[in-house]
């Protein structure tokens, strides 16, 4: 088999296992968010946190929730790395410094995953586990509320109830995540990514130095990392370590992973609103930047020019050879684009070009597909404000799903609009501008600009990954892409809430004839175009500096 | 007696009554051409709007308006640099084409109103005291006083007719030369100020505040001073305002990296590549789009209180439409001639035009008509006169027949029961056939007449003639495009249901509400709006006032009562309800027009970043010159023609702005798959070609190229 026809069927498998599973985990998570029953661990939960699962709440309720819970996970991490010698197996780790805690404490709640640090030389296995970990779980069940807070406006009329923030929040990871991810470890360790709480072994290598070999809860992390989107690996080398990704069945089984909720959200939206074509523009509007991105990276890398390359018949450099140039390139796409942020190779060494179509994946705003549940509400905004324009053109005051698009709901999603963009330029500015940024990259040139860009692109939009070299645990670096990370994460969902709260009040408005079909082909068209001309006209500039100048030569 | 003179409305309305005014169905829309010298016209305004407090209004352009004060100081400071120069020159001129535009389409306005000024002049008022009457001025006049108007006195301020009847001269206001009878009572009774009376003597309560006439509001809303943003114009500003952010944001930052880039930029390459990049078009022609699309409306003689009215009526779901007048002409027609078994069929034709040439009304007119038109009757055409010593009997209440009696015969024709009661009280028989060709019309919603002779034979019954409503020539193929538009027609009509239903069929309608009342009418709307639905309705009487109230566009018939005008949202003053129809046709084509250059204007930045992105870095990275793709001169050149394109494409589309974009009645898809490729691929392509060309002008300049 050649590789072309090997890394066809790779992206062909994937795409059909996603295909396969989409259906009954949308549907699935559809009954979860709507099921009137609580599980018995569950009723548990709500006991300890005092919460009333039953209470409906308007969006302003709604936030404090996510907020107040967020704020009170973000300070128990912070303690946790603070006082980490202090926690019992702590494996002789000195507690980690004020910024660096910040911004790690930071990066996990914001389902960012940004890491400063090397997992194996920093952190016990108590903070790896019980905190790090943990925030795996609900950052993404906190993405996931939010999505679902925002699916119920559409879904509702004349009430500003949008469900309850904590029942939401429970359910995502009692029922969705965890099951899933328990299975997927499980799998994993079959494929050989290890599991136990050891003590780093001390080796001897054959050239006769030593070799320390960390162990941990390796599998598990593994699982939920991709699967919540959140990708910070318990190795600093992420999921091309062999301990986490062993093998290319286990990296197909992590990029379906990361890629499964992201793509079924869509279902569940559509089986809520009402129409699953509804739910099908969305994905697909989704699948098809997320298969383009894969195109033109993989075809870019085998194409790369340079000896070293025409070697090797690929841009081989910070890959790993059990992957190969699909599987890596697949991966990168796909983890870049959905928020995630685990890496199997290094984004650093791609071409110029590629890198760049990985930045402009997540300069779109982490919605093709995103990350569980904020790539769903991210692409919903960016429909409201598509149906906008397009609803314009048809003569009609814009509205999508019934509900109409006035003033209200277009500043609240232009705000929304406003946020990364400014997050990721006025952060690389003021870090160009003070020199930090200039400090902390180990390229010069347009590549290093390419660096800085990278590291506020993927914190601001919570994707995590960077391009390695990137010497990011400075006080400066750990303080502004941490303020980055809270403030792309959270700011957003501030305006997500408000509209779901505006929508939830209105009446619908019955389809006609000359009502905007936002469930067909022309309008999943409309949104993609809106999405690449947006984000693109904002992010040229920029990119013209990097990877446009490093690429074409 | 009042002292002023009659009142003209103006030379393009004056004179005869019909060419100056606009015909619904043609759809014009522009009130002559657009051209240099409107442009030279508006131009005093345009500049007198460079003032900040105006320019703030409009955040994109107040932008562009601070670049360009940026550029000027900086082209001042350093006098030598022609680039500098050129760039702020094409900056103030983006600036001043924005204020061209809308000076423009506010200019279209102003004529308007000049010659509705001249209509209303200072009236003396007659005002009615307890012993007697007084004169004062018309502004005087307080809501509930009751004036006095005779032949040749202006009416001093809106009101009602309390007292008496008169005929009005209402051209002032409708352009229409005829005059109207306005009487106390009933649906006719309401009277504005500045119409002039013509004959007899009336009483008016006077039910407006002086300055706040249906004039003074005509005047202010089409000269635009009481515009205000409309809800979708303000839902558009602020995306507009929110891109200007980030462009704002995507030019700030840019500079650190340049830098770093050692390319470090000069604030006036930012500049003009920061006005190039935030969506001046539709910035620029947002608010001549919202004027011109009230005055569309004025064109056709509608007076919308609101702009959000405008905006409603593109978004109305359900129209609710008058029987007569709307769907069906005001009169019912003969339609065809029955004769009964023993009478020819040119026979009834020839006794029907006999005894309908002394019938007035216009059904008797419409059977002499047919008779006449139908030449396989072997009739011609009858005058009165024809007949020397032929005795006319005049159809009245109590008869409910009509006829003539010349030379021993008699032709009567006239209600079922009344004809055949004269053929027997003749000695005549009627058969039951006739019964059952009259019950067969009653059935398809027709009017049945029978016609009847007596001659020495005696009396008898020659046939019946169907009369029926005629439903307008045209009108179901508009129903059937508004079906297409997603709009669902509701016939209102007086009307028992079987006849309703035969008319609906036959006009196409999708619903109708026979023998309405105005309660029925208000459930109807309640009902709609409950399913979310918005709408439109028209309507005169002071009984539809709740219901035009009620209605999201209700468009109040300028012949009603003062209390519907006040009611609707919208005046027409041609009182002709099919009017409605365009109504809805101009709001959507204000939306569409905002969406179709809102798409361009963002769908332009694509073509200048791969003007000004390579101009400004491809000295640091050569590599970069591979996204010159239209291959342009130099640097400089490449930067000025963006520029240019940028301004310059305000000035093209002004006219497109003022027109609208043409709305056709199809699908939303096919609508929206038409503009996107237009305006969407169009704004692509367009400003490729444009720089291109504005590059090789300004290569030929010597010292530039």
């Amino acid at each position: 088999m050649n590789q072309t026809t090997a890394d066809v069927l790779q992206i062909s498998a994937l795409a059909a296992a996603l295909a396969l599973v989409h259906r009954p985990l949308g549907d699935y998570m559809a009954a979860v968010y709507t099921s009137r029953r609580h599980l018995r661990p569950e009723r548990w939960i709500y006991r300890c946190v005092g919460a009333d699962p039953d209470a409906e709440m308007r969006w302003p309720a709604y936030l404090r929730g996510v907020l107040a819970f967020s704020a009170v996970s973000l300070l128990f991490l912070y303690a946790m790395q603070r006082f980490q010698d202090r926690l019992p197996m702590s494996l002789g780790f000195e507690p980690i410094s004020p910024d660096q805690a910040f911004n790690t404490a930071a990066s996990f709640t914001s389902n960012t995953n940004w890491q400063s640090y090397a997992g194996e030389s920093a952190m016990g296995h108590l903070t790896q586990t019980g905190g790090l970990a943990v925030q795996n779980f609900l950052s993404a069940a906190v993405g996931m509320a939010v999505a679902l807070a925002l699916v119920r406006g559409f879904a509702r009329s004349r009430t500003g109830e949008l469900g309850n923030f904590w029942s939401d929040l429970v359910r995502g990871t009692v029922r969705i995540l965890t099951p899933v991810s328990v299975l997927a470890a499980v799998v994993l360790v079959a494929t050989g990514a290890i599991q136990n709480f050891a003590s780093p072994h001390e080796v001897q290598t054959l050239s006769g130095g030593g070799q320390h070999i960390s162990g941990g809860a390796v599998a598990s992390q593994e699982a939920i990392k991709n699967l919540g989107t959140n990708g910070g690996g318990f190795f600093n080398a992420n999921s091309a370590h062999p301990f986490e990704n062993p093998t290319g069945v286990s990296n197909l089984l992590e990029m379906f992973l990361l890629l499964v909720i992201p793509f079924s959200l869509p279902r569940t939206f559509g089986k809520l609103v009402g129409s699953v074509r509804q739910g099908y523009a969305i994905a697909a509007a989704m699948g098809v930047i997320w298969f383009a991105g894969v195109i033109a990276v993989t075809v870019t890398e085998y194409a790369h020019p340079g000896s070293a390359s025409q070697l090797a018949g690929a841009a081989m450099e910070g890959k790993e050879t059990r992957f190969g140039e699909g599987g890596s390139s697949l991966f990168a796409v796909s983890t870049t684009m959905t928020s995630t942020g685990s890496v199997n190779s290094f984004h650093d060494s791609y071409s110029g070009l590629s890198g760049g179509v990985l930045m402009l994946g997540m300069m779109l705003g982490e919605i093709a597909p995103g990350g569980v549940g904020s790539g769903l509400y991210g692409m919903l905004m960016m429909a409201v404000i598509a149906v906008f324009v397009a609803g314009l053109m048809v003569g009609r005051t814009p509205e999508y799903l019934g509900k109409k698009i006035g003033t209200r709901q277009i500043k609240l999603a232009a705000c929304y609009l406003l946020v990364t963009p400014s997050l990721v330029l006025g952060g690389t500015a003021l870090a160009m501008g003070l020199g930090d940024g200039e400090a902390a990259m180990t390229n010069t040139g347009a590549h290093g600009f390419s660096e800085v860009l990278y590291a506020y692109t993927s914190g601001s939009n919570n994707n995590g990954s960077a391009f390695a070299g990137f010497g990011a645990d400075t006080p400066f670096l750990n303080t502004s892409i941490g303020l980055c990370m809270l403030l792309g994460r959270f700011l957003p969902m501030v305006f997500v809430l408000a509209l779901a709260g505006s929508l939830a009040r209105q009446s619908p408005v019955p389809e006609t004839a000359g009502t905007l079909r936002t469930g067909k082909p022309l309008f999943t068209g409309l949104l993609v175009g809106a999405a690449l001309i947006i984000s693109g006209l904002t992010f040229f500039p920029a990119l013209a500096l990097g990877p446009l100048a490093e690429g074409l030569v | 007696m009042s002292t002023t003179t009659p009142v003209r409305i103006g030379p393009e309305r004056s004179g005869t009554p019909e060419p100056a005014r606009p015909d619904a169905s043609s759809g014009r829309t522009a009130r002559g051409p657009f051209g240099p010298r409107q442009l030279a016209a508006s131009l005093p305004e345009a500049l007198r709007k460079l003032d900040p407090r105006v320019l703030v209004k409009a955040p994109v352009m107040f932008v562009v308006a601070v670049g360009s004060v940026l550029t000027s100081v900086l082209a001042v400071t350093d006098p030598g640099d022609w680039f500098g120069w050129a760039i702020t020159a094409w900056l103030w001129l983006t600036v001043l084409f924005a204020n061209l535009a809308e000076a423009v389409a506010e200019g279209r306005g102003r004529a308007q109103a000049d010659t509705l000024r001249r209509a209303r002049t200072d009236a003396v008022a007659r005002r009615l005291t307890a012993d007697g009457e007084e004169e004062i001025p018309g502004t005087a006049l307080r809501i509930g006083d009751r004036v006095v108007c005779e032949a040749g006195d202006l009416i001093p301020g809106d009101g009602d007719v309390v007292e008496g009847v008169a005929s009005v001269d209402e051209s002032a206001i409708t352009g229409e030369s005829a005059p109207v009878i306005r009487e106390s009572g009933g649906d006719r009774c309401a009277v504005t100020g500045g119409t002039k009376v013509l004959s007899d003597r009336i009483v008016v309560s006077v039910t407006t505040k002086p300055g706040e006439t249906f004039i003074d509001r005509m005047i202010s809303l089409v000269e635009g001073a009481a515009r205000q943003k409309t809800p979708n114009e303000i839902a558009l500003n602020i995306l507009l305002a929110s891109l200007t952010v980030i462009f704002l944001l995507a030019v700030v930052t840019l500079q650190p990296f340049a830098v770093y880039a050692g390319a470090e930029q000069s604030l006036i390459v930012l500049s003009a590549l920061l006005v190039c990049l935030i969506p001046t078009t539709i910035g620029a022609l947002l608010s001549a789009i919202g004027i011109a699309g009230m005055d569309r409306l004025v064109q056709r003689n509608v007076l919308a209180t609101s702009g959000r009215a405008v905006e409603a009526a593109g978004d109305v779901s359900t129209l609710l439409l008058d029987k007569t007048g709307t769907i069906t002409l005001g009169n019912r027609q003969a339609a065809e001639f029955i004769p009964v078994r023993d009478a020819s069929i040119g026979e009834l034709a020839d006794a029907a035009q006999l005894s309908s040439l002394a019938d007035e009304t216009p059904e008797g007119r419409s059977i002499v008509v047919l008779a006449a038109a139908e030449e396989r009757y072997g009739l011609r055409e009858r005058h009165e006169g024809e007949l020397a010593h032929a005795e006319w009997v005049p159809f009245t209440a109590g008869t409910r027949m009509s006829g003539v009696d010349v030379d021993g015969v008699s032709v009567r024709k006239g209600a079922a029961a009344s004809v055949t009661g004269w053929v027997r009280e003749h000695g005549g028989h009627v058969g039951e056939e006739v019964h059952g060709i009259t019950g067969r019309i009653s059935e398809a919603g027709g009017t049945p007449l029978v016609v009847a002779r007596r001659d020495a034979d005696g009396a008898r019954v020659l046939g019946v003639v169907h009369l029926k409503d005629v439903v307008k020539d045209g009108i179901r193929e508009r129903f059937a495009a508004l079906r297409r538009m997603g709009i669902t027609t509701v016939m209102i009509t007086g009307d028992n249901p079987l006849t309703a239903k035969a008319i609906a069929a036959e006009a196409g309608v999708d619903d109708f509400l026979a023998e309405a009342t105005p309660e029925d009418k208000m459930a109807l709307i309640k009902r709609e709006q409950a399913g979310g639905k918005l709408v439109a309705m028209t309507g005169d009487g002071t009984n539809d006032a709740p219901a035009l109230a009620q209605a999201d566009v209700g468009v109040a018939m300028n012949t009603g009562t003062s209390a519907a005008k006040e009611a609707g949202n919208m005046v027409d003053l041609d009182s002709d309800p099919t009017k409605l129809i365009d109504i809805v046709e101009i709001g959507k084509q204000l939306l569409i027009t905002r969406g179709a250059l809102t798409t361009f204007s963002l769908a332009n930045d694509i073509a200048k970043y791969f003007a000004i992105i390579p101009a400004m870095f491809t000295a640091a990275y050569p590599g970069l010159d591979k996204l010159n793709v239209m291959a342009l001169s130099t640097p400089e050149s490449a930067i000025l023609s963006a520029v240019v394109f940028n301004a310059l494409i305000i000035i093209a589309l002004v006219p497109l702005a003022l027109r609208g974009v043409r709305y056709r009645p199809i699908e939303a898809d096919k609508l929206l798959r038409r503009n996107l490729g237009i305006y969407g691929l169009g704004g692509l392509i367009a400003p490729f070609l444009g720089i291109k060309i504005i590059d090789l002008l300004i290569s030929l300049i010597p010292g530039i190229g």
